[in-house]
């Protein structure tokens, strides 16, 4: 067991499947000698040297399309997109080539790359830099999608997903790469795919993942304390795949979800979460499935219009009582 | 007092080109200090000190009328085409004073008024735009041309050569300008590219190309007034400018990737200092007065903070404004939406 942030945990990661297996390259801007733009790659150059820790020029499709290629062609790569919010401009390669190179080829081959990045707000960084874009990645088929809330998830979820044979892009929110946490790396996680119950609750259920599950956790605990509600909070840890079963039981006894997402409202995670919930648990709903979810709308550099573009303890709370008065 | 619509014109001799870089110069030291005050709106300043010859040279021979993008690092070229650097500096805070009211901040800041079509965080993003700017310049039969600012990183865009081929096939009144600081964020020029001698890219494409040594600001402005001619007159053209990124990729970058020698030699490589020498020894200007030039540009920028620190923030109403046109609905807040939704129950 040591102690150590999330950005030491996806290092941590990165540097053991590094170790273990030849295979594994790292390729994208500023991952080298700089050592990635929030540090997750520190170090890693020097262990390692430059032909498996790749500094790119800035080029996101490419390196999207080489790392394609790469993954066809035996290597194991890691490539890494500074910001999600670059996505658009790598879109063809992950969309119509590595999403589906598999099933248009019939089975021939596999693209197990990973797609490593960072969303989200937090940091005036404007609306070019601080976006949640997970739905234009869930929205892809043949696309695999990540997204660790915890210490132990960027390890453990990062180990995992270096391991399956399709693509899988792997979220991480630039608000929790200081936050720290105890990490065992000989613990058995839980397994790939499986979401997991970070909370018993029965009044209702709140659906999180990423750095949106702290705050649903710090408003279940206001929800205790303040009103003697009982929430449970579900981390779904990865997007794609869903373990709906998991969900199922907690909402069937609670009559009652929530899904919270930092992306915006409008035809995203949020939206299909809430949509699956009520197909699947109608007889059981006492109310509608609520989205608490960004705003539909960019993300503002005032640190005061950023902070209310997306869900905060505050509201999620506010919420869960509206649904229980 | 800040100075609204101060530029450099195609007749400013080096005193005035002198004065304009000056003024950038010194806006840039006086958005470090915002941070440093805890001001700013965020951390993601990027400063273009060691870069001003580029912009001064270049927009003192862009004309009313005629536009421009930047990328992220664009304080100085919007100051040099009239830029109003207090409204600047609030933008910079995230106020409701700045030129996009705080949505927009440092790597987002524009007029529209001014020709200005957007500063961009995405890197090679705002280039193609001058190609469409050139189209509707050449359909409206407009005597205008429109520029596009990056860095040498932006040369490892694909976006830049589909946007060169389309200028040269159209004939367009374009121009790309690119600002070699010779580090592409901690990414020297010579780790991201085999052939740095990025003008024969343009060449290749069948545009005007020239490589310019950014230390000699008339040297700059004096290819750009050839260029720039040249793409009014339907011969689109390339500009590579030669300086050296005096500070970090952001303010918070203290570029530990580069040797201090390397450092102390680039900043040797200052067009300001070079220009106020150049005028003293020549006898064109004396010290005093060159001191009492700066002096005044100081007064002035450090007005921009005080404009900035005391502007009021956004209203949260302000939030939901602008995602579409204004006649049209404004999205609706998932507040109302839930309040709604549960009310019903």
């Amino acid at each position: 067991m040591i102690e150590t942030t999330y950005r030491g945990a996806l290092r941590q990661a990165l540097t053991d499947a590094m170790q273990e297996n030849e295979a594994v390259v790292i390729m994208g801007e500023e991952v080298g000698r700089y050592g990635g733009a929030y540090g997750v790659t520190k170090g890693l150059i020097d262990e390692f040297g430059e032909d498996r820790v790749i500094d790119t020029p800035i080029s996101e499709a490419a390196i999207v399309g080489a790392a394609v290629g790469a993954a066809m062609a035996g290597l194991r790569p890691v490539a890494e997109l500074m910001y999600v919010d670059f996505i658009g401009m790598t879109m063809d390669q992950l969309a119509n080539q590595a999403a589906k190179i598999r099933y248009m080829f019939g089975g021939q081959i596999g693209v197990p790359m990973i797609l490593r990045t960072q969303g989200g707000t937090g940091r005036s960084a404007g609306a070019q830099h601080s976006q949640s874009l997970e739905a234009y990645v869930m929205h892809t088929p043949g696309l695999r999608l990540a997204m660790p809330a915890t210490v132990e998830d960027a390890y453990h979820l990062l180990r995992q997903a270096m391991k399956q044979p399709d693509p899988v892009v792997f979220i991480e929110h630039k608000g929790l790469y200081t936050m720290k946490g105890e990490l065992d790396t000989s613990a058995e996680p839980a397994a790939w795919g499986k979401a997991r119950v970070m909370r018993e609750g029965s009044d209702v259920v709140i659906v999180s993942y990423s750095r949106q599950l702290h705050h649903a956790l710090a408003a279940a605990d206001t929800l205790e304390k303040e009103n003697g509600i009982q929430a449970a909070v579900v981390d779904l840890r990865t997007l794609n795949p869903i373990d709906f079963a998991t969900i199922r039981p907690l909402v069937e006894q609670a009559g009652r979800a929530m899904v919270v997402s930092e992306g915006v409202m409008t035809a995203g995670v949020a939206a299909e979460l809430a949509a699956r919930i009520t197909e699947e648990c109608f007889d059981y709903l006492e109310d509608p499935v609520v989205r608490v979810a960004g705003e539909d709308i960019p993300i503002s550099v005032s640190p005061l219009l950023e902070k209310h573009s997306v869900p905060t303890p505050e509201f999620i709370t506010e919420v869960a009582r509206m649904m229980l008065k | 007092m800040t100075e609204k619509n101060s530029m450099p014109g195609s007749n400013s001799g080096l005193p005035d080109l002198y004065r304009h870089m000056r003024r950038v110069r010194t806006f840039e030291e006086r958005v470090g200090e915002l941070f440093v005050r805890g001001k700013s709106a965020g951390s993601m300043l990027h400063l273009s000190v060691g870069e001003e010859s580029a912009a001064v040279g270049v927009c003192s021979h862009m004309h009313d009328g005629d536009t421009f993008t930047t990328h992220h690092r664009g304080h100085g070229i919007f100051l040099a085409r009239g830029a109003d650097p207090a409204r600047m500096m609030a933008e910079i805070a995230g106020k409701e004073t700045g030129y996009c009211h705080g949505k927009g901040g440092s790597m987002h800041i524009a007029d529209m008024g001014l020709g200005h079509l957007g500063a961009n965080a995405i890197v090679g993003g705002g280039i193609p735009a001058v190609v469409g700017a050139g189209l509707a310049a050449r359909n409206g039969k407009k005597d205008v041309v429109s520029l596009a600012f990056f860095g040498d990183g932006a040369t490892g865009q694909g976006i830049l050569y589909e946007s060169m081929n389309m200028a040269a096939l159209w004939r367009l009144p374009v121009m790309f300008v690119c600002i070699n600081n010779q580090y592409g964020m901690g990414t020297r020029i010579d780790q991201a590219t085999a052939n740095p001698r990025l003008h024969e890219r343009a060449e290749a494409f069948g545009l005007v190309a020239r490589t310019v040594d950014g230390l000699e600001v008339e040297e700059v402005a004096d290819a750009a007034a050839e260029l720039i001619a040249g793409a009014r007159a339907g011969k689109p053209a390339f500009l590579a400018i030669e300086c050296y990124r005096f500070y970090g990729h952001a303010r918070k970058d203290k570029s530990p990737y580069r040797a201090e020698a390397e450092e102390a030699e680039g900043r040797n490589k200052d067009p300001v200092l070079r220009a106020r020498t150049k005028l003293i020894e020549s006898g064109i200007m004396a010290e005093t007065d060159l001191d009492a030039m700066d002096a005044e540009i100081a007064q002035e920028m450090d007005a921009t903070i005080d404009f900035a620190v005391s502007g009021n923030e956004p209203q949260m109403s302000s939030m939901f404004r602008d995602v579409y046109a204004p006649e049209e609905a404004e999205p609706e807040p998932v507040r109302t939406r839930i309040e709604r939704i549960l009310a019903r129950q």
